[in-house]
């Protein structure tokens, strides 16, 4: 079954329009910064935008703090919400489930699908972040670069440090997945699953810059998204990073598990 | 085959099945018949596990369902409430999707193509493009959601309204191939609320009538003699005189007598000078027996 999704994820053409949509913003911005020359002041803007004007081999990770905190969230509310509403709608849910496909395997299958659409977009975004960083940007040959606090990384430091942020940022994307997949087994049409998904994200953003929320703050879903930024300080400073880690599995953890309690028990009516 | 024992299924206030006991046996035609919203498709979807009953029990090739799921599945056949498929995706592409998607007897990735084809071939698409399922007519879908239910040669097939949106040539086909099917030893449950259709092809025939199993027996002997004969003739007046008492109704080409024995009261009748054009027995039809069995349909809502 898990075969099956993958092979409907990768040939659907809505696949790869959305990963172009969503890759087309960092692209714009790499060519808007390449002709007028004109970055952030270091300290504002996007994580890493300042930099990049010095150095393109850092463009994929602005090109991450670009598309993390809206775009990519919206592609993937868009994935799980259609999970299991969309094979209702289409009543394919009901053949699957006759064929027989156990329902658990199902949602397990739906998951994996959705999560590899992130792996996919995100290593697309990156791959063409790196290429027009480097070739629209220019990178300093010196094989050391500028971390976050000032000193200088390996590029073996960097490398690592930029398979765990794409970890987080991967993490992060589960939490919204398991948020669209357990609404998908809830409602009856894919776009309600995925505006509901979306007005969580939407609630936890208006609410994490209010102090009346402060008590709450911790416990907001998109609290932790962009600490993946502290991976390239010196040293690494985890604080925010393990909180993130912790709350998003808390997340993941708790909506995988509505789901399936859902989705195993439910009457297939549609 | 199917055995269910006091089935019931209750949606909130609704109950739309009440303790349905049915029963069909290996080899059966089984016309299970009722008007919209009798309780046909809950009861269909309960035996496949997709709806979960209130109370009662489903038996489905002599296994607990949905607990069975797994092993009694995959030698079933379905079409549920109309057709399904991916609308972006061609046909065959469709069944390939649908057949990769499960294991179980008689799937299997080295004989899809073959059996693929062969479904096609059987439902009349055999010859059908790559355009996506989008593109194709209600018949061609209807079609389709045939060739997927057959396609891994299941014991049973369960057709909700297989011959919905067909017309009379196609489903005519369709009949031809459920014949087939059968005398190759698949049981039938065929979903229907036209009486022709279950008269022609049924063996067996259940009748829910809101949520309740009504009626459940024989075709033969649901529509079986009545114990009253036509005798058609042109000598009305003198069959009556000679069979005072025993004629009960009068129809405009002759009478209907309560006889038992068509070939006596041929000769009685022909002994006496009175020309006999045709004898016939009268035999109940399945409209009268469903008829009989039900009330108003549940999708006809009076006032109180």
């Amino acid at each position: 079954m898990i075969a099956v999704e993958l092979g409907k994820l990768l040939r659907s053409r809505r696949t790869w329009v959305t990963i172009g949509l969503v890759d087309a913003l960092p692209t714009l911005v790499a060519v808007l910064l390449a002709v007028t020359d004109l970055g952030p002041r270091p300290g504002t803007g996007p994580a890493f935008l300042s930099a990049v004007l010095h150095d393109g081999t850092l463009f994929p990770l602005a090109a991450m703090a670009m598309v993390l905190p809206l775009f990519l969230p919206v592609a993937v509310a868009m994935a799980a919400g259609e999970a299991i509403a969309g094979e209702a709608q289409t009543g394919t849910l009901r053949y699957l489930l006759v064929r027989p496909v156990g329902r658990t395997r199902l949602l397990a299958a739906k998951l994996v699908s959705v999560m590899a659409f992130v792996l996919l977009t995100v290593l697309v975004v990156a791959a063409t972040a790196l290429l027009t960083g480097t070739l629209l940007l220019g990178h300093e040959n010196t094989g050391r670069t500028i971390s976050v606090s000032g000193t200088t990384l390996t590029t073996g430091e960097l490398a690592v440090r930029t398979g765990l942020a794409l970890l987080y940022a991967m993490l992060s994307m589960l939490g919204v997945a398991a948020i669209g997949l357990f609404l998908s087994t809830v409602v009856r049409t894919p776009l309600a699953a995925a505006l509901g998904t979306l007005a969580v994200l939407v609630a936890s953003t208006l609410l994490l810059p209010l102090d009346a929320a402060h008590a709450l703050r911790p416990y907001l879903l998109t609290r932790y998204w962009l600490a993946f930024v502290d991976l390239f300080r010196d040293p690494i400073l985890w604080t925010n990073v393990v909180h993130g880690v912790l709350q998003q599995c808390g997340y993941v953890v708790a909506f995988l598990a509505a789901a399936w309690a859902n989705f195993a028990t439910k009457d297939v009516t549609d | 085959m199917i055995r269910t024992s006091a089935l019931t299924k209750r949606f909130g206030p609704i109950l739309a099945v009440d303790g349905v006991d049915l029963d069909v046996r290996e080899g059966d035609i089984y016309g299970f018949l009722g008007a919209n919203g009798s309780g046909k498709t809950t009861t269909v979807r309960m035996l496949l596990g997709l709806v979960l009953p209130t109370s009662g029990e489903v038996s489905l090739l002599g296994r607990p369902m949905p607990s069975s799921a797994h092993e009694v599945l995959p030698q079933v056949g379905a079409l549920v409430e109309g057709p399904a498929a991916y609308p972006q995706l061609s046909g065959r592409r469709n069944l390939a999707v649908f057949d990769a998607a499960g294991a179980g007897q008689g799937s299997g990735r080295r004989s899809r193509r073959r059996r693929i084809e062969e479904a096609l071939d059987r439902v009349g698409l055999g010859g059908i493009d790559g355009r996506p399922v989008r593109a194709y007519s209600l018949g061609m879908r209807q079609r389709l959601g045939l060739a997927a239910a057959i396609m891994r040669s299941p014991r049973l097939l369960v057709l909700d309204e297989p011959t919905n949106g067909l017309d009379p040539q196609g489903i005519g086909e369709i009949r031809t191939l459920l014949r087939e099917l059968h005398a190759t030893g698949t049981t039938v449950l065929l979903l229907s609320h036209q009486l022709a259709e279950v008269e022609q092809l049924c063996s067996r025939v259940g009748v829910l009538d809101r949520g309740r199993l009504v009626l459940q027996q024989e075709l033969d002997e649901i529509c079986g003699p009545t114990g009253r004969i036509h005798v058609r003739t042109p000598d009305a007046d003198g069959a009556r005189a000679l069979l005072d008492g025993q004629v009960e109704a009068a129809t405009s080409t002759g009478l209907l007598v309560r006889h038992p024995d068509a070939g006596e009261l041929n000769a009685m009748l022909v002994g006496r000078g009175i020309r006999v054009e045709e004898l016939t027995l009268e035999r109940r039809t399945l409209e009268d027996a469903v008829l009989a069995a039900t009330g108003t349909g549940s999708d006809r809502v009076a006032r109180p």
